[in-house]
């Protein structure tokens, strides 16, 4: 029947302090503080001094750069033959990889999170997916060309390693944030693991889900004209060769031709996210 | 109906939360679950269906053992066990209809799930249940859309979808406003009592759980430490649940509510008179 009478006198001891700051997160003394900054400037002055930035080649390389520039105007769209088909190389490349990716990525980032898989499942998919967001595209890039040869295979084979690991990650993290409360609930129904996919996870993770293959789209159009430099077909390939052959005002309109792709898959991953909410 | 020996539950890090718990109900009551936080109230609810994994004792429900059944046949006792969340937890993005009819869950094959084809009784019976939590009209409504309450009847209609023989209802009202707390306790116990279902009802609210529960039961770090009529309540019995504390006002409430509700209930296992209201909207 007595209510604890001790807070009120921890409360009148304290009531003198009229400042207060924040207690510091990584430095823990003011002499800390200054060694960081004093290492950060010591390093930038070492690294620039090593770095050997060699001016006079810099400077010579200007004009070079300028006359690469007026060989470039104006564009030629002469052979637009060749660039239309490299064009549309790229965008079929991209959307193949980008729907084959978005299925194969539903498995994977079920197995790659923690609150639905089991643990050594969770593990060997998780693992999977960092091993294969280790590497550039375009290093995947190469590795298929030494196996599948030349041309679009590689480049959508590339894509769509690239797309899986990319959703399926994200997948995974949106499975992990569900509210596991709705989870809950429909467990306590009686559900199966089916059913509870069907009825609390999907719900939860569509919409989002839904993003992430549109922007992974928005990305493969612009990866599908890079994976081509190195030889996985596409408008990337194209590319390359007219830069070989000194073709600069082929190269300004593939380039430019780059750009309104780009421009163009941009504006439709923003319309069709914009109709998502 | 539900018989629980020795349950006990202890959490990996060695948290005791169920400490050899014992409790059987033997007729259609509701019986409130009183106890402080983390005095293993919502352990005990989640024990029951096995959300929770008990780590000994028995649990039966209806003469069936639940504590040791596979996979499946748990899934099919599941399936007759209602279970209502102080979160609610519906399935926000989807309608109020496929949250009522997620309660069939457990009865109709996947593709049907799948296509939100249900039995038509299944349908019929969801509208009723709609009409009786006061929702009538609303099916097609998201579940985000709706306010706390009315969450909380979309939860009480499935759990009751289920045609369950037993419900478990974990503070249904810790998150509403004082008058649609009891507006909910008062349907879930009109329900609980129609239907002839026993209900376990973990609740904070003492006044709450004396005004509506047929019996009290108290849990204090994991043991069974009272068990009686909502009246037996006094200020020692919540001295030993809570600690010490003046009740005064909580009982003084009690005592004005319980004159003007019903007659004091002499027997701890009497049903209540029910309630003449209808269900507030």
């Amino acid at each position: 029947m007595t209510p604890p009478a001790a807070s009120d006198a921890t409360r009148g001891a304290a009531s003198a302090r009229t400042t207060w700051s924040r207690p510091p997160i990584f430095f823990t003394t003011p002499a800390a503080r200054y060694a960081f900054w004093f290492l950060i400037a010591a390093y930038l002055f070492w690294s620039s001094s090593t770095l050997n930035i060699d001016w006079v080649r810099t400077a010579q390389g200007l004009p070079r750069a300028g006359d690469m520039l007026a060989r470039m105007v104006p564009p030629d769209f002469s052979r637009s033959g060749l660039l239309i088909r490299g064009v549309v190389e790229s965008v079929q490349m991209a959307f193949a990889a980008s729907f084959i990716g978005m299925i194969l990525a539903i498995p994977l980032g079920l197995a790659a999170a923690s609150n639905l898989a089991p643990r050594p499942v969770y593990l060997a998919a998780r693992s999977l997916i960092v091993l294969s967001r280790t590497f550039h595209e375009v290093f995947i890039a190469i590795f298929f060309v030494k196996i599948v040869g030349f041309g679009p295979l590689a480049g959508l084979l590339t894509l769509i390693v690239a797309s899986v690991s990319f959703i399926s990650k994200m997948i995974a993290e949106d499975i992990e944030n569900m509210n596991m409360g709705q989870i809950e609930a429909i467990r306590a129904t009686g559900a199966s693991f089916p059913k509870l996919l069907l009825y609390a996870v999907q719900p939860q993770v569509l919409p989002r889900y839904l993003g992430v293959c549109i922007y992974r789209l928005d990305a493969n159009i612009r990866h599908s004209t890079v994976v081509g430099i190195v030889g996985a077909g596409g408008i990337g390939a194209t590319l390359s060769a007219s830069f070989k052959r000194y073709d600069y005002d082929f190269s300004l309109a593939i380039l430019l031709t780059i750009i309104a792709l780009v421009f163009i898959g941009e504006i439709f991953s923003t319309w069709l996210r914009s109709r998502l909410r | 109906m539900l018989e629980i020996t020795d349950l006990v539950k202890e959490y990996p890090g060695g948290l005791r939360a169920l400490r050899g718990v014992t409790l059987n109900v033997t007729e259609p009551q509701v019986v409130a679950v009183i106890g402080s936080s983390g005095a293993g109230k919502s352990t005990l609810i989640r024990c029951i269906n096995r959300l929770v994994e008990p780590t000994s004792g028995s649990v039966k429900l209806g003469g069936q053992e639940l504590t040791t059944l596979n996979r499946s046949d748990l899934r099919k006792a599941r399936s007759h066990i209602g279970m209502i969340f102080q979160e609610y937890n519906l399935v926000e993005r989807l309608t109020v209809m496929e949250n009522v009819l997620s309660g069939r869950l457990g009865s109709v094959s996947l593709w049907r799930a799948f296509r939100r084809n249900y039995p038509p009784e299944d349908v019929a019976n969801a509208f009723e249940l709609l009409d009786r939590v006061g929702l009538t009209g609303r099916q097609d409504d998201r579940a985000d859309a709706l306010s706390g309450g009315q969450r909380q009847r979309v939860g009480i209609a499935r759990a009751l979808m289920q045609k369950p023989n037993l419900l478990l209802v974990d503070e249904p009202t810790a998150s509403l406003d004082p008058k649609t707390s009891r507006q909910i306790m008062r349907l879930i116990c009109e329900l609980a009592h129609e239907s002839g279902t026993p209900a376990l009802v973990n609740i904070h609210d003492v006044a709450l759980a004396q005004a509506s529960a047929d019996r009290v039961i108290a849990l204090n770090d994991g043991n069974l430490i009272f068990d009686g009529a909502p009246g037996d309540l006094t200020p020692e019995v919540l001295n030993d649940i809570y600690g010490e504390e003046d009740w005064s006002a909580t009982i003084r409430k009690d005592d004005d509510d319980a004159e003007n509700a019903e007659p004091e209930a002499p027997a701890k296992q009497a049903k209540p008179p029910s309630r003449n209201g209808t269900v507030g909207k």
